[in-house]
């Protein structure tokens, strides 16, 4: 074990991969000799060659369209866009190409090697450019997996079976915690499972639901909401796409309510997938509406940024409306 | 750390001097003169008579599966078909000048590069009647072709896709030693898409060994290439991103085989791409669901049909004393019968199970799309009659 931040975990990771399958190649706007703007990508050109890690010219549409083809290829590349609100560009090749490259072919041909990461999320005054939360775009995806870590350990292991997925994967790091997380990190190989939750903390009251650098917050309410005696069970969705509703829907089953938290806006956020899966499937379990706490339907505000979060307050606000509804 | 200098090539003028005509006089490779022989100070390429004879039979087969399946979409035997006419010396020419190993992406037109590799006719029409023996599994509309054993990627509707996947597929032969190239097949009109900027830039700076095939047919379903683009062509701007260039004579099969020849070549030998303007005429409509009477004159096509690639070279061939005629006519009449015999099999051939329906959308299915397989199969059940294709079979 070694004390890590998110980044290190990240790169611990992509050094992981490369040392263990050659094809492993990493790319990037920046991510080559500089190591990513954010130096998720530190010393592995250095390392591995201009061959295996280099920079793309300044295009996320020709990166994702680049890596697509490698990958069908029969490399194992993981390509980075800058930031999660510059992977517009390459929207068509994901949603055209990358996600239907398998079923298209009649399974012919695959990208499936693919990996995109990303960084993602606000709270680091990004303004409306450098602070959105797409995953629900690319959770409307056949085809793709969308996976979000919420701390260093989590971002490791979930990087890693990303990588060795046979699936195209975007994951999206929330890059508030890029160094303000910090934990324990197996220094060794291995893996945790795609398409499951996580279960961070058992209560009977109310489900708390979120993924990436929400679910902290989500923990802040709990804690307040356990002063008050209100028994919190706390979930981190981890894979937004398949999502696991197993656990979810034990757990509503269990405390009877579900909130679920999202940076995203509001309308058409993936909570309102989850909302109505979880009715469809607990309905006569509810005890009360299930909640939604997120993003306001603004773009991501600079100067408001701190009012448009859906943080720990407004999420406390919101457990105590629906266990006293 | 290396001390740049990106002045350091630049002249300087001390004047202003805005530059108003930028084009560069880009010549056309032209071997075989429109009547079919040989320029006088042509340099032949390299071609056995088999290779010859294979090119033409090629050409000739598309001609005649392209005539039965613009018949087929009238009769209402097939949705949609799109055909190559006037431009098979573009196709056929230049996957003949590549090797087995080599990958083809290519946009659509390209019936005859495919039919080059070896694509039957039972796999043409199980494709164009989406049935259950095709390979894609039915799942796309006619000619959208693809063959992993023919190294010919499934084609994609999107235009322009395959130019940046054409750069990275081939920066992973490079990266994985192998003697082979990509081959990227589009239209002058998928040049203006981003993703042939962002396709031969990449490829140019990552020293990517892929031949980028442009098919300059002078139309994108109506708009003609001066609505298309106000410089010289396609070929220009593969200048402008330092790729090595060549325009042909794209109705030429010896001057399409010859620069594809060299440019794999290059391509393999520098690992960097090179760009190919094949200039040509699409003589055929866009597609079955296009009518080129409203937009192009019956003036303009004759012109080009008296250019007729295919024609040009077999007049080459026969000239060369390969051609036996009465052969010829057996492989036409042999090849008609084989287009039509296939095409009434694989329409009687049933389309993929309703199972298949959820596979490969992953490498196995998720729950979600377990359970939207069960609650379908559940409902075709009830209504039978609703859904024929797919009910009461296992």
């Amino acid at each position: 074990m070694a004390k890590m931040n998110m980044l290190q975990a990240v790169n611990n990771a992509l050094i992981t991969a490369m040392n263990d399958d050659e094809k492993v190649m990493v790319f990037g706007e920046d991510v080559g000799h500089f190591g990513g703007v954010f130096r998720a990508t530190s010393n592995l050109q250095h390392t591995f060659g201009k061959g295996r890690c280099f920079n793309t010219p300044l295009t996320e549409q020709g990166i994702i369209g680049f890596a697509t083809g490698l990958a069908s290829q029969g490399s194992v590349p993981i390509a980075e866009i800058q930031f999660a609100d510059y992977i517009f560009p390459a929207f068509d090749q994901i949603v055209n190409e990358t996600a239907k490259f398998r079923y298209r072919s009649g399974g012919q041909f695959s990208c499936g090697t693919l990996t995109i990461r990303t960084p993602y999320g606000g709270g680091i005054a990004g303004g409306h450019y450098h602070s959105q939360s797409p995953e629900a775009f690319f959770a409307h995806i056949p085809g793709m997996k969308v996976v979000i870590p919420r701390n260093p350990y989590q971002a490791k292991g979930l990087l890693l079976a990303s990588i060795r997925d046979d699936n195209p994967v975007l994951f999206m790091e929330p890059k508030r915690l890029y160094r303000a997380s910090v934990g324990e990190v197996p220094e060794d190989d291995y893996e945790l499972p795609l398409g499951k939750a996580d279960v961070v903390k058992q209560g009977t009251d109310i489900t708390l639901l979120a993924w990436g650098a929400q679910v902290e917050i989500i923990e802040k309410a709990a804690a307040l909401a356990e002063e008050q005696g209100i028994s919190c069970e706390v979930i981190d969705l981890q894979s937004i796409l398949p999502w696991d509703i197993e656990t979810v829907c034990s757990s509503v089953e269990k405390t009877g309510r579900l909130l679920i938290n999202h940076e995203a806006p509001l309308t058409a956020g993936f909570a309102s997938e989850i909302a109505a899966s979880v009715q469809e499937k607990c309905f006569l379990h509810l005890e009360s509406p299930i909640c939604r706490v997120c993003g306001l339907d603004t773009p991501y505000p600079l100067s408001h940024e701190k009012e448009y979060m859906p943080d720990h307050l407004k999420t406390f606000e919101a457990i105590k409306r629906t266990v006293n509804f | 750390m290396k001390d740049r200098n990106h002045l350091a090539n630049i002249g300087l003028i001390h004047q202003v001097n805005i530059i108003e005509n930028g084009l560069i006089d880009i010549p056309m490779l032209q071997v075989l003169q429109p009547d079919g022989t040989v320029h006088a100070k042509a340099k032949l390429p390299d071609i056995t008579e088999q290779c010859s004879l294979k090119i033409l039979h090629t050409m000739q087969y598309i001609r005649l599966l392209d005539e039965r399946m613009v018949a087929a979409q009238r009769q209402g035997r097939i949705s949609f078909y799109l055909a190559c006419t006037g431009e098979e010396a573009s196709t056929v020419g230049s996957a003949a000048a590549l090797e087995p190993q080599d990958m083809i992406m290519s946009q659509y037109r390209e019936q005859g590069a495919l039919a080059y590799r070896g694509f039957t006719s039972k796999e043409f029409m199980d494709q164009m009647f989406s049935n259950q023996n095709e390979l894609n599994k039915g799942r796309q509309m006619p000619i959208h072709y693809g063959s992993k054993a023919l190294n010919f990627m499934t084609i994609s509707s999107p235009l322009g896709t395959q130019i940046p996947q054409a750069s990275g597929y081939a920066y992973g032969q490079k990266m994985a030693g192998l003697d082979a190239v990509t081959i990227c097949y589009f239209g002058e009109g998928a040049a203006s898409e981003g993703d042939f900027h962002a396709g031969l830039n990449m490829a140019a700076v990552l020293n990517c060994p892929a031949i980028f095939f442009c098919r300059n047919n002078g139309y994108a379903i109506s708009t003609p290439s001066e609505e298309q683009f106000a410089g010289d062509g396609i070929a220009s701007r593969g200048l402008g991103y330092g790729v090595r260039t060549i325009r042909v004579d794209g109705n030429d099969v010896l001057a399409v085989y010859t620069a594809t020849q060299e440019a794999r070549k290059i391509a393999l030998e520098h690992q960097c791409p090179v760009l190919i303007e094949a200039m040509t005429y699409r003589l055929a409509a866009h597609s079955t669901s296009d009518d080129p009477t409203g937009y192009r004159s019956k003036d303009e096509e004759e012109r080009w049909r008296l250019k007729d690639p295919v024609l040009r070279f077999k007049t080459w061939v026969d000239a060369n004393g390969w051609l036996d005629e009465e052969q010829n006519l057996a492989f036409i009449e042999q090849s008609r019968q084989e287009i039509l015999k296939e095409l009434k099999l694989a329409e009687q051939v049933p389309i993929c199970a309703i199972e298949q329906i959820i596979e490969d959308v992953y490498d196995t299915p998720p729950w979600h799309l377990k359970a939207q397989l069960a609650e379908l199969k559940t409902h075709i059940e009830k209504y039978p009659q609703a859904y024929p294709k797919t009910s009461g079979r296992q």
